[in-house]
């Protein structure tokens, strides 16, 4: 991995207080280009609140972001998903009742131009087809295609949603959870999925489950009580004794 | 798991029945005018314009409006207006109306579309009603005379519009052509994003939606719509009052699109044909039409939620959803 290159997404003194209750306090964190980082902790550590500050969904209190050099603090969260950050949910963020296809096809609109047409027919979009199809294709869905989003199960709805995301083509892809309330079949495809995928891209996830992060991830970093514990690679961070305090702690709550 | 796949050529069956239902229908408004009173189908076009303009709103985008009478009642007044004081051409006078609506559609929904749900259509309630004490004060709407004798005049010089037979065939092209912008709209790649935002919004925005704008954009088509029909009133009626303007007329619209079926085509039409049809019998009675309507009301939110159109298409779709 290119440990000394320049972070693609770096978060500096992030603190986010709701009513005088700091859920996440001074968080530094920066990820490389082309790794897969995990953000993990014990629950209520404020990873979702981490995840929704780097996605603008949340504003911090202090702190600033940079994406690609380019500083995001400000931003609308629309805006920053067209510059390339690009997020998932915890829970399933699919368009429910809009078929597979249609799903893929309205990530499809916005690159193509395609979107703000009200005089035209939705005939038009018939020539995004192809790429919906081939995206459709790499997650294994085609048998679904027609199928109200709704009707998947959960591992195939996340496997759309990882679709839909791709279909903007980012530069780097936020999942929250993704494999929460999975079974084990879907953990597998979901884990291959997101591997291939990460090849050309960088991937920053929060993930509980651990063998999930010792298989895929690069670079770990732990956080709890809203605050930054430790951070390198798995193997690391298992060894370190404030990391499993913090775990064994929050099994007895 | 196995999923039973539908079968990808069981949608187009739909397509055909619903254009034979079309024709069927443009074909029966064409002949109405020979079997029935052309003013009273005229208000119906004109109700189930405004009510179809509402519905893409409420039924395509997932917003309810409660401030609706301004762009229909103000856009009456701009036409009104236009067409009395200042001698404009009718078809100009409405399209006065229609930008008029337009305008104001913008302002409140520019206010309003930052606020979600409730606080949505509270905002809109009191901009309506803030656009409702406006028309009662400023000179040009005559307060509570509002704008009598409203001349039709000649559209495009052309189509002498006191002819009844005339004024209804243009209130029926007014309203086809309505009713054809909002299907069109909603069956855009615009109207695609618009379904995308109603399912699930942070979603949209998560895939770089500015979905304000959109939401903004629903909005003021909506009201410019709106406009087109209470433009086409204040010309087939030859006034503009307050009545138009306040928020019972809001109310109104909204109990038409609920009756009709929210987020159907044919849904809002059905409805202000139900409502327009038991004012004018109920009208010369002594029953109070309000009292029907409120029983109607709630019949309608207790046993068929979906409005009526809403149930029969639950009802057809029902077998194919087995397959």
């Amino acid at each position: 991995m290119t440990a000394h290159a320049q972070p693609i997404l770096s978060a500096r003194g992030l603190t986010m207080e709701f009513r005088g209750f700091a859920a996440v306090k001074n968080v530094t964190l920066n990820v490389q280009e082309g790794t897969i980082h995990a953000l993990i902790g014990p629950n209520g550590a404020g990873k979702t609140t981490v995840f929704n500050l780097l996605t603008k969904f949340l504003t911090p209190t202090r702190g600033e972001i940079t994406f690609r050099g380019d500083t995001i603090t400000k931003m609308a969260p629309a805006e920053v998903a067209r510059l390339g950050l690009v997020r998932s949910f915890q829970i399933s963020a699919v368009f429910p009742h809009l078929t597979v296809l249609d799903n893929v096809r309205v990530a499809l609109q916005r690159p193509s131009g395609l979107a703000t047409q009200f005089w035209r027919s939705s005939k038009t979009l018939a020539g995004l087809d192809a790429r919906a199809h081939e995206l459709i294709d790499a997650v294994n869905l085609s048998t679904y295609a027609h199928l109200p989003a709704v009707e998947l199960s959960y591992g195939r709805k996340r496997a759309l949603e990882i679709a839909t995301t791709l279909a903007l083509d980012p530069a780097m892809l936020l999942l929250d959870e993704p494999m929460a309330g999975m079974g084990h079949e879907d953990i597998g495809r979901v884990s291959d999925l997101i591997r291939r995928i990460a090849k050309d891209r960088t991937v920053l996830m929060v993930e509980h489950n651990l063998n999930v992060v010792a298989d895929l991830c690069d670079r770990v970093t732990v956080l709890a009580r809203g605050e930054i514990l430790a951070e390198g690679t798995y193997d690391e961070v298992s060894q370190n004794p404030a990391v499993r305090e913090a775990y064994m702690g929050s099994e007895h709550e | 798991m196995t999923i039973a796949v539908k079968n990808p050529t069981a949608a187009p069956d739909i397509r055909t029945p619903s254009l034979v239902f079309g024709l069927v229908a443009v074909a029966a408004l064409l002949a109405a005018p020979f079997a029935f009173y052309p003013v009273f189908l005229m208000n119906i076009l004109c109700f189930a314009l405004f009510a179809c303009a509402f519905n893409l709103l409420i039924g395509y985008v997932g917003l309810l409006s409660f401030g609706h009478a301004a762009f229909f009642g103000g856009a009456a007044y701009f036409t009104a207006h236009a067409v009395k004081e200042w001698g404009w051409e009718p078809l100009t006078g409405i399209l006065l109306g229609v930008a008029g609506a337009a305008g104001i559609g913008l302002v409140v929904g520019f206010l309003a579309i930052r606020r979600q749900g409730i606080y949505f259509s509270m905002i809109t309630l009191a901009l309506g009603q803030m656009f409702a004490f406006i028309c009662l004060q400023v000179p040009f709407t005559h307060g509570e005379d509002g704008i009598q004798g409203v001349p039709r005049g000649r559209m495009l010089g052309i189509f002498d519009l006191s002819e009844p037979l005339t004024m209804y065939y243009v209130t029926l092209a007014i309203f086809l052509f309505g009713f054809f912008a909002i299907w069109r709209i909603v069956n855009s790649p615009f109207g695609n994003i618009l379904k995308a935002i109603r399912e699930n919004e942070n979603r949209a925005v998560s895939l770089g939606y500015r979905v304000d704008r959109y939401k903004l954009g629903a909005f003021v088509m909506s009201a410019a719509l709106a406009g087109l029909a209470g433009g086409t009133k204040a010309i087939i009626f030859q006034f503009a009052t307050l009545t138009d303007v306040q928020w019972q007329m809001s109310g109104e619209v909204i109990l038409m699109t609920l009756l009709g079926g929210i987020g159907t085509m044919v849904g809002p039409v059905v409805g202000a044909g139900l409502v327009v049809t038991l004012q004018h019998y109920l009208a010369a009675s002594d029953f109070p039409v309000t009292v029907l309507i409120g029983v109607i009301f709630v019949i309608c939110v207790l046993v068929f939620r979906k409005g009526i159109v809403g149930e029969i298409l639950a009802l057809l779709n029902r077998p194919s959803k087995k397959v």
